[in-house]
């Protein structure tokens, strides 16, 4: 037996082990099984899995696999509860969310206790980190729903959310999806991952402990199958997912068209930046923090370590040193720090990379890990970029080294993903740092830390890493949707363009020769056709019948012209001023134009007058619409600063030649997007006229490139385009749909809409919205003290 | 310059080994010339100093029987210290007889130590106290420390602390927490500080030099660092954070700070250097969370007394009561134990 003297010799820590008894009675009770939660009550177990606990690979207890019925159950129940709970004032549905975070906190030990047994991650971890952020979250939206009225003025719920989350933090994820959905009036039904259903189920509990009315949250345990049932059910609104980028394709593609708005919090290959200046110690602990906190399964983990080659040598020696002191083991013990995989499946999956990784080429070092489902920390050496331990998500305790040369060797190798979660920079130059911050392509940069959540901030990726945001006034803005107007005739698909001369229609005057407009240059579309552009009285010119090596041209000419997107908002602002002085100048040509297409000529003089206007609001708000700094923990600027997407592919409503595409054009390039506008497909001379205003307003080469042509086939090539980062399309039902399932190839931004459905003279015309769907939110966390 | 480390009237070899020097089987640090390339430009940033010092208690925990241990191991560190004006004789010899016998006998029986010989780590007074101390203590093998150059302050002429080290030295400590001049911290008159420190070390002679950083008054974590670098070039045993006087005491922070430096000191020179937080420190949890921050950074022996000690005067009643619960299961009340 061990003595008092024994210990003083080795000083061991000895066991922690958290008490787990009154979750295992919990358990106990229900060990007949589980049901879903439905219409605020737990329905009979149906056809059972069991939910392990990976630790000791023991069974937990037994949950239901969800069904269509029950699907359709929960989402009826979803439905029926929402107009009352919508009608609810904020204060009203602000005492249910303040209740639901103080219930969690009296639960919180119960809870963290059943997250670790099901989950496999250290207690200390859902002790200190999972329940406290659920907290936080429940409390942060208990205040977005009683502030609804005053802060997101005329705007409505989108009515039933379909929530699918992941097993790596499942109460927390369950928090992210349920708080911004309910204070916003919307109601949900949310399917917890199937390897950890358990909180969740918990957490049913403490919706009714709350009193919260019935049906407004439902819980429907299952696998994928029952996922995809419910992003795929025709009643549900809007689609919540957070997992995987490849089920987060299926989903785009399953969603496409359906009308459902959609938000994806994907995979990341994050990279952790150590400049030759930082604080080595801190990094090799914010190493710690990235990729061994949640056993690496962690979304936004900093997984490739990018180390100046100065310091390189010294860092890797202080980082196997720490490494050293990881203890994996037993997730209830309060000393472990690395806990177990979740599931023998992850651990195969993780193994089978290692495998293909060493095969490559790359060197190991590793601490140690019990017998059983566990993994030992891992640093690996002799990655090059097309490894797959570079490229691909681990989704475990692995994390890769490169050493590189200078800052921008750094950047480079850090945005050589598909991905774009999160980066993590390390440096005291806060020059460097800021700078790194702004051109990492991630959603959430940390400088000088690793792994930092509130609710108060945004987060959410670029690129692949899926679109929306969670936390924050950014995340509320995905369960609200401003006022819209159906379409009274939706728009109907235009006639091909008929690309054979034709007898009618002589113009007068000397003839006018339309192009395409790339790279700032007037070019002859590729196809060597023009097709025949009709008035009210038959033919009234030709226009280029652009192709799909017209657009990747133009895309080609979008991407160099980054430059824009970091000019200031004032050098943007005067562009667009004098964008609009050079169209005000030549107002009577453009409403012969427009009237030569049919257009009245009070409506033609209205569209020029309006067109004119909207280069100076979207020039005024150039350097307006800007970010902001959340509010977040103590000693840290989080700074939500507005980037522009890149290059945004526009297809321009058929109605309203000029307007359609001066309103859709000039906020994304006011924000520092370049783009590729299709125009007005049966009207494009207006657009074609335009570029000589663009070349005379000294807008840079390739910010703006019109393609003329047909507009659905010319979209589906932006569409696929994975160096086009968003899509816009305003057309009929069928191509917003193929908008929607193309942009799945690199998970681009969409915007669709019935081309009908806006009143483009109107202020349904221009506004906020727009500028919001020509960026994107990058939440910086810049902790401070000396 | 020599100085006799003993007093005539104490014996030259202890009936037990003191437990500081060369006898604890490291090599005595011996200094070395200025290198201010060791800390000029050493990045500490202080929102990871202070996360990484808010985690490390969380990620361990001692439980029962080893934190029983724990506490056993942190009497073993501790400075059983009084440094007030009212010092006398008197006082002095209590807080000697309560670093001797530190828990009470049914204590002691009850964690199975009965045949243990437990004192804490040494009595820290200031120098007129020495000799009370000494003498309160002759033959335990509990060494004397004793404060000295102008304490807390230091605002005193270089020869008079001198002095007051011989002073102390010749009353019998053993040990000697010397203060530096934070003037030369804030000036980054660094060769002054090395200078300063370097003559205090060689007033010590065969007593050990514990150099006290006053922490509190240094602020930045940079200064910190830059100053525990010096000390130890300069031949410092043991840096300590604090005099117990400054506005902020031993912090975990700053704590971390320290030891990273006596770290990359070691990893430079292959000298280990003890470390000792000092002041504030009350409450047995925290003597939990020191020696935790020390196992995870530096390991085991970093916990023994020789290389760690806790600057505290009312720590070890709460240890006391501490681990009479651990052995009765009853809380334990102060008034039932011998205080210092």
């Amino acid at each position: 037996m061990t003595t008092i003297t024994d210990i003083l010799a080795t000083m061991d820590y000895g066991p922690a082990p958290e008490d787990t008894g009154i979750v295992t009675d919990w358990l106990e009770r229900h060990s007949g099984g589980f049901g879903h939660y439905i219409g605020g009550a737990f329905t009979k177990p149906g056809k059972t899995f069991d939910t392990i606990n990976p630790a000791t690979g023991g069974t937990l207890a037994k949950v239901t696999q969800g069904t269509q019925s029950d699907v359709d159950a929960a989402v009826r129940a979803a439905r029926a509860a929402q107009p009352k709970w919508a009608a609810l004032s904020g204060h009203e549905r602000a005492k249910y969310l303040y209740a639901l975070a103080r219930h969690v906190q009296q639960h919180a030990r119960f809870l963290a206790v059943l997250e670790s047994l099901d989950n496999g991650k250290p207690i200390r971890e859902s002790r200190d980190i999972d329940v406290p952020l659920v907290v936080r979250h429940l409390y942060h939206h208990a205040g977005w729903a009683e502030l609804m009225e005053d802060e997101f003025p005329g705007t409505a719920p989108v009515g039933v959310c379909g929530q699918v989350i992941p097993w790596n933090f499942p109460l927390l994820m369950l928090a992210w999806k349920i708080a911004p959905a309910l204070a916003a009036g919307n109601t949900v039904v949310l399917k917890p991952a199937e390897y950890t259903p358990l909180t969740a189920l918990a957490f049913a509990g403490i919706a009714s402990e709350c009193g919260l009315p019935k049906g407004v949250l439902n819980i429907v345990t299952g696998d994928g199958e029952t996922g995809a049932i419910i992003t795929g059910h025709k009643d549900i609104d809007k689609v919540a997912f957070t997992g995987s980028t490849e089920v987060g394709r299926l989903i785009r593609r399953q969603t496409a068209g359906s009308g459902k708005s959609l938000t994806l919090e994907l995979g990341g290959k994050s990279p952790f930046v150590v400049f030759a200046d930082a604080d080595l110690d801190a990094a090799v602990e914010g190493v710690v923090d990235a990729i061994w906190f949640n056993q690496g399964q962690v979304c936004c983990a900093g997984a490739r370590i990018l180390v100046a080659e100065a310091v390189a040598e010294r860092f890797e020696t202080l980082l196997k040193a720490r490494m050293a002191q990881l203890r994996v083991g037993d997730p209830l013990d309060k000393s472990t720090d690395i806990g177990a995989i979740v599931h023998p499946v992850q651990l195969d999956r993780i193994r089978e990379l290692m495998d293909q990784g060493v095969a490559e080429g790359a060197k190991l070092f590793q601490g140690t890990a019990p017998e059983g489902c566990f993994y030992p920390p891992t640093l690996a050496t002799g990655v090059e970029p097309a490894s797959v331990l570079a490229t691909e998500e681990i989704f475990g305790p692995v994390v890769t080294l490169t050493p590189f040369r200078t800052p921008a060797d750094a950047l480079a190798l850090a945005n050589n993903t598909r991905y774009g979660l999160a980066a993590s920079i390390w440096s005291e130059n806060v020059n460097l740092c800021l700078d790194i911050a702004a051109r990492i392509k991630a959603g959430v940069i940390w400088v000088n830390c690793t792994n930092v959540f509130d609710a108060g901030a945004g987060f959410g990726g670029y690129r692949e890493s899926g679109f929306g945001r969670e936390g924050g006034r950014e995340g509320m803005a995905a369960y609200i949707t401003p006022p819209r107007q159906k379409a009274k005739k939706p728009e109907t698909a235009p006639a091909a363009p008929e690309a054979a001369p034709r007898t009618d229609g002589a113009a007068e005057g000397i003839d006018r020769t339309a192009k395409l407009y790339i790279g700032g240059m007037q070019a002859r579309p590729d196809s060597g056709y023009s097709y025949s552009v009709n008035g009210p009285k038959g033919g009234i010119g030709l226009a280029g019948l652009g192709n799909r090596k017209d657009i990747r041209n133009a895309v080609e000419a979008a991407n160099k012209a980054g430059a824009w997107g970091k000019a200031t908002g004032h050098n943007r602002a005067q562009v667009l001023y004098y964008l609009g002085e050079n169209l005000s100048a030549r107002a009577a040509e453009f409403e012969e134009r427009l009237r030569s297409f049919g257009t009245g000529k009070g409506k033609a003089a209205e569209e020029v007058e309006t067109a004119i206007r909207r280069c100076f609001w979207y020039a005024a708000q150039a350097d307006k619409f800007d970010g902001a700094v959340h509010q977040t923990k103590s000693a840290h600027v989080t700074l939500a600063m507005h980037e522009p997407l890149g290059v945004i592919g526009i297809a321009c409503p058929l109605a309203h030649p000029l307007l359609g595409l001066v309103s859709t054009v000039l906020p994304a390039i006011a924000m520092g997007n370049s783009v590729v506008a299709i125009p007005s497909q049966i009207h494009p001379l207006a657009a074609t006229d335009f570029y000589q205003v663009l070349e005379t307003s000294d807008i840079p080469d390739g910010v703006i490139n019109i393609v003329t042509g047909p507009r659905d086939d010319l979209a589906r090539t932006l569409a696929q385009h994975d160096d086009v980062q968003g899509m816009w399309y305003f057309g009929t039902a069928e191509g917003c749909r193929m908008v929607e399932t193309e942009s799945a190839g690199n998970l681009k931004q969409t915007w669709i809409e019935d081309g009908a459905e806006r009143d483009w003279i109107g202020t349904g015309g221009q506004g906020r919205i727009f500028l919001q769907r020509a960026t994107q939110v990058k939440n910086i966390w810049v902790p401070y003290g000396e | 310059m020599t100085v006799e480390a003993k007093t005539p009237n104490r014996p030259q070899t202890h009936p037990v080994p003191v437990r500081t020097g060369t006898e604890s089987g490291h090599a005595r640090n011996p200094g070395m010339p200025l290198a201010t390339e060791m800390f000029e430009g050493h990045a500490i940033n202080r929102s990871a100093a202070e996360r990484r010092a808010a985690t490390l208690t969380a990620r361990r925990s001692v439980k029962k029987l080893h934190q029983a241990a724990w506490l056993v191991n942190a009497i073993r560190c501790i400075d059983l210290t009084t440094l007030a004006g009212d010092d006398t004789a008197a006082r002095v010899r209590r807080l000697c007889a309560k670093a001797l016998n530190p828990l009470a006998p049914h204590i002691k029986e009850g964690l199975g130590l009965g045949d243990m010989r437990l004192t804490t780590g040494a009595v820290c007074v200031y120098p007129t106290m020495v000799r009370h101390a000494a003498e309160a203590l002759e033959g335990s093998g509990v060494p004397v420390a004793s404060v000295a150059t102008g304490f807390p302050a230091g605002l005193m002429p270089l020869d008079l602390r001198l002095a007051e080290i011989r002073y102390a030295v010749t009353e019998g400590a053993d040990e000697i927490d010397i203060v530096i001049t934070r003037e030369h911290v804030l000036t980054g008159n660094w060769q002054a500080l090395h200078d300063e420190i370097s003559a205090m070390r060689e007033a010590c002679g065969k007593a050990h030099m514990k150099a006290i950083l006053a922490t509190g008054d240094l602020q930045t974590l940079r200064n910190v660092y830059a100053a525990s670098m010096v000390a130890m070039q300069a031949g410092a045993d043991f840096i300590k954070t604090s005099t117990g006087k400054e506005g902020v005491n031993a912090t975990l922070p700053v704590s971390l700070v320290m030891i990273r430096a006596l770290r990359d000191y070691g990893a430079a020179t292959g000298y280990r250097i003890g470390f000792k937080p000092a002041g504030g420190m009350k409450a047995a949890k925290e003597a939990l969370a020191w020696q935790i921050l020390m196992k995870e950074e530096l390991g085991r022996e970093w916990l023994n007394p020789d290389l760690f000690r806790f600057g505290a005067s009312s720590m070890l009643g709460d240890i006391e009561r501490q681990l009479e619960h651990h052995v009765t299961g009853r809380y334990a009340a102060s008034s039932r134990h011998a205080i210092a």
